[in-house]
Order: C-alpha cells, then structure tokens, then sequence
C-alpha cells in the first residue's frame, strides 16, 4: 500500500511555474479546499447517521434506564456497571459461545461448499454453468427476511416440504416441530445463512480460479496429478489470499446475523434458548427496556467486530494498493 | 497406443456426467425456495395445506395477491418502501459521488484516512446500532419518519457506495478531461461532457445497489418505524407472519414474491460489480 502520498499534486494548471503569477490566495486556495468541500455531504450523513449513534451507544451502555426514566427522568450514570452485570452473568456467556459456534459453523458450511461449488463451476459445459449461476444467483438475490420466512414455510411442521420428503424418505417426521427444539432451530437457521452465503463465495472464488493459466493445469494433470494434488499445489495457492478475505467478511456477517433468528424465535422458537447476541441485545432493550445493558451487548458485538475488520484489513491490504 | 486415450477419454465422460448430475442437484438446491415461494403464491389455499406438495405450477390462482393487496396497511407500507428507497438512493448517490470525486481527483491530507474510515465503517453492524439509533431518532421527533429512516439508511449504504463510484471515477483518464480544458472548456464543463457520460453506468449500478439495500432493509425498520401505517414492506410482511399459530402461507409467499421479484431483476443486472466491490478496493487507480 502506498503509504505515504506525495503531497498535493494535482492537475497541472495554470497556476504551474513558468505560467502567469496569480495571488497566493487565489485559485490555488481554492482547489486546496475544494477535496474537502466534496467530502462535506458524505461526512455529515456519516457522522449524523453513524458516529453519532454510535458515540449514543457508548453513552447508553454506561447509563442506568430504570422504572424511575420511564417516567421520563433522565437516566443515571452507572460507570461500568452494565458491563459488570453482563460478564459476571453466565448467560451471557452462553450466548457469546453460542454465537461463536453459529458462526464457525456457518462460516465453515459457507467455505467449503462455496469452494466446491466454485470447482463445479469450472467443470461444467457452457450451459450447465449458465444454469447454475443463474440459480445461485437467485439465493444470493432474495432478501433476508423473505428467504427466512420462504425457508420457514419449508420447514413448517404440518405442511412444509421438508417434513414430507423425510417422511417420504423414512424418517417419522410427520408433523416434526423444527424450530421448538435448539438445535434443530439453529439447523434452520444454519441452514438459510448458508444458502445465502454461498453464492458470493462461490462465484468470487470461481473467478479466481480462471485467472489460473490453463497450461497449468494441463501441465499438472499431464504429469499426472490427480485431482486433490490439482487442487492443493495448483489451485489453492492462487486462490488462498482471496479466500482469507471471504472467511473474514464471513465471519463477520455471521457473527452479527439478526433478521434470520428473530423471524425463526417470532415463528414459535423459544427466545431464551435460541438467542444469539444480536438478538439478545435487541430483546434486552424492546421488551425488558434495559437499554443500558442492551447497549453494553450491542458494544461487545461492535469491538469483536471492529477487532475482526482490522484482521480483515491488513489482508486486504496486504494484496492491494489503495 | 490408442488404448491410453480412449481410456482417458471414457474417464473425462464419465467425470462430465458426474459433474453435471451434481450440478443438477445444486440447481436445485439452491433455486428451490424461490421457486417455492412463487409457485406457492399462486396455489389455492387447499391446495396449498394438503398433506402431499404439488411440485408443478399447475391449477394457479391470484387470490393470494388480491388479498394481500387488500390487507390492511399494504398499500401504505409500499409507498413507504418507494418514498424510503427514493430518498436514500437519491441522497447517497449526491454525497457519495462527490467523495469520490474527491478521493480520486485530488490527493490531498487525510484522503488515505478517510479512505480507511470509509473501510472501517462498513463492518459496523447495524444490528449493534439499532438500539442508539431509536433514541436518537426519539430525540429529533424522526421516529415513525421516512426522513429518520432514510438517515439511518443512507449511512449504512454511502460506504460501499463511495467505494464503488470510486472505482468508476478512476477509471476515467483524467487526461480526457484535461484534454477538453485545453481545448478551452472549463474544469466543470470538462466534468460535465466528459466525465459523467462515462461514468453514468458506474452510477446506475450504485444507485441499484442502494435500492436492493434499502428496499430490503429489516432491521432498522423494525424498530424505527413501529406503528401500522408506518411500515416498511419488509417489516409489514413480518407482521402476518405468524409461523405456528396458522400462517396464511398463501398470502405470506404472494407478500414475498412481490418484495422479491424487484430485486432479484435488479440484482441479476448488478451482481458483478456487487461481488468485486466487496472484496477488493475495486478498481486500482
């Protein structure tokens, strides 16, 4: 990365040497703050819609929002004092381990059936290949809320799909409550982040793989390389450094996934048992008013999240300039 | 001699058939539920709770849509999404071409910072935020406002928006323009029939993608607007669902279609450039 910028080094205008003299202040002035001018609109809704709110958040998550503030007293200043209630309580504990094994396990899915079905991709005859990406791309394309509730029609205990083919297929599953049970809840809900996940990945890592010099390949297979060899000498090593960046965006969509658990608890999961972090803050805060201490959750998401964008970063960075 | 090639000619076959039988089964898998949901919003309700799945689109019906389009609030929580989606494209688009503009024309102090702010600033989740944001809002009377909305919305969508246009910009020789300014244009008249020309498609893509993000939004929604005639689309179709307690699977599926299908002819027009703005800086200028 380029890290030091030489300094203002603009179009050459008319105000170059060897040109006519202008003022000091004139025109050169000028083009030095017209950059920061253009950044003026982008700044404030930045700064309105996001530092301030989040600067809000950090506030909150220090204040007390009792019965007393419901009535409209302003809330008191407890220090760090929702931050000692949620690490001193186990279930936050609980739900931060739960949340770190949706999301390797959701990661994980995502990757390697991402991968594969990049590998697949490259395998196929034009055709085949047209019609699969159109299909990923419809999974890619539907919204988060409506695959959640199309993927909750499919596993709906008396007439979802699911239920019939397994029953279909031997399985006693007639009338089988999916999302009652925790685990089979976050089978679904796996399920559906999955889905959606893959197609980026898939066609991100397929087009990496076409930048690989078919001669390559070639030689490999002539040599009589087979596929695993292929793949491990030839293809990983040119699409690993794009690779590290998915499982870093991966990680951090999962670890903060709302819209998917939340319809899933609304459609008849039991909430306590199927929190994730995002959810429990919100839940703290809309139905138990503990504003502060959703705040302090909120906080915890913001500072994994910010620790894993700098990781993701320093990758990025380190195969592109900017 | 010839019985190596033929041999390695069956085995390439036959690894043709297999890839093809798998890639079947990945079609399927991964278009089944939109498939699902549209051939679902067009069945009769008894069709659709009968104990065996009819898989073909036979026997439709648009009952479900004529209902859902007379459900209370349906017509208000679309002109909600419209006005929302309108205002944050229109809004993010001004202020994020201007910031690329600046980025890539000008080298000045702090243009790699704010490049990396804008970097940092995706990842923050929404999710975290929601809580803040209501008070926020609570406290400039936006609540229940399409403009308190849009406000949340245009933040969270002007990082990759600035992202992307820059790319596009940069892609733009500066010595075209220069070239005009010698001609004797002017620095915004050279702007104006150079530049924007060519970057017109960069804007039409950024702008769809502003759109898919805000039209799909749920969770900003759901909390900033929390009165009926206040919903968004997303958050009205939300609140029919009722999962166990006897779903109107049928209208459900129409509400979703009708969400859906916008998106996904949008998404089919922009998909590209989405996946390259999200891995890499984009185009290197």
């Amino acid at each position: 990365m380029t890290a030091v910028l030489p300094e203002e080094v603009t179009t050459p205008g008319p105000s170059s040497p060897g040109g006519p003299r202008r003022s000091p202040w004139g025109p050169l002035r000028r083009r030095q703050l017209l950059p920061f001018g253009l950044l003026v609109p982008a700044l404030v809704a930045l700064g309105v819609g996001l530092a301030y709110p989040l600067y809000r958040l950090v506030i909150m998550s220090t204040q007390d929002y009792g019965l007393r503030q419901q009535f409209g007293a302003p809330p008191e200043s407890v220090g760090l004092d929702n931050f000692g209630d949620i690490l001193g309580d186990t279930y936050f504990w609980e739900v931060l381990r739960r949340s770190l094994v949706f999301c390797v396990v959701t990661v994980a899915a995502t990757m390697v059936v991402g991968t594969l079905t990049a590998l697949l991709l490259g395998r196929l005859g034009r055709g085949m290949r047209t019609a699969l990406s159109v299909s990923l791309l419809f999974a890619w394309a539907t919204p988060a809320l409506t695959a959640t509730v199309v993927w909750q029609w499919i596993f709906d205990s008396r007439s979802g799909v699911a239920n019939w083919l397994l029953t279909k297929l031997g399985f006693d599953m007639e009338g089988h409550s999916w999302l009652s049970q925790p685990l089979s809840f976050f089978t679904v809900a796996a399920l559906i982040v999955v889905w959606m996940g893959i197609p980026f990945v898939a066609f991100t890592l397929y087009a990496a793989m076409t930048q690989i010099p078919t001669e390559v390949l070639e030689a490999a297979s002539i040599d009589g390389a087979g596929p695993w060899p292929r793949f491990r000498d030839v293809v990983w090593p040119a699409i690993k450094p794009l690779f590290v960046v998915l499982v870093a965006l991966s990680t951090l969509w999962d670890l903060r996934v709302f819209t998917q658990i939340y319809v899933l608890q609304e459609a008849g999961g039991i909430t306590s048992e199927t929190n994730l972090l995002g959810t429990w803050a919100y839940r703290e805060a809309s139905t138990g008013n503990h504003f502060g201490k959703g705040a302090a959750i909120a906080i915890v998401m913001v500072t994994i999240t910010l620790l894993l964008t700098m990781f993701h970063l320093r990758q990025m960075f380190r195969q592109e300039e900017l | 001699m010839s019985a190596v090639p033929r041999a390695r000619s069956r085995s390439r076959s036959r690894s043709r058939l297999l890839a093809n039988g798998v890639a079947l089964v990945a079609i399927v898998l991964s278009a089944f539920p939109v498939y699902w949901m549209f051939t679902t919003s067009f069945r009769r309700s008894i069709d659709i709770r009968s104990p065996n799945p009819q898989f073909l689109p036979v026997g439709g019906t648009l009952e479900n849509y004529r209902s859902v389009f007379d459900r209370d609030f349906f017509w208000t929580a679309f002109g909600n999404s419209l006005k929302v989606t309108a205002l944050t494209v229109v809004c993010a688009l001004f202020s994020a071409f201007l910031a690329a503009i600046a980025v890539s024309r000008f080298r000045f102090r702090g243009r790699l910072t704010f490049l990396v702010m804008i970097l940092v600033v995706q990842m923050v989740p929404a999710e975290a935020l929601m809580i803040s944001m209501v008070k926020v809002l609570e406290g400039w009377d936006l609540r229940n406002s399409i403009v308190g909305l849009t406000i949340a919305y245009v933040a969270f969508v002007l990082p990759f928006t600035v992202w992307t246009l820059r790319g596009f910009v940069a892609g733009v020789p500066r010595e075209l323009e220069e070239a005009a300014m010698v001609d004797g244009s002017s620095r915004l008249r050279a702007f104006f029939t150079i530049t924007l020309p060519l970057v017109a498609p960069g804007l039409v893509a950024t702008s769809i993608f502003a759109f898919i993000q805000a039209w799909n939004e749920f969770t900003f929604a759901l909390v900033i607007m929390d009165r009926p005639e206040k919903e968004t689309l997303p958050v009205w179709l939300q609140s029919f669902n009722f999962g166990a307690r006897g779903t109107d699977w049928g209208g459900v599926m129409a509400g979703s279609t009708v969400i859906t299908v916008p998106v996904i002819v949008f998404f089919l027009l922009v998909h590209r450039r989405v996946a390259a703005g999200l891995t890499t800086g984009a185009v290197k200028g």
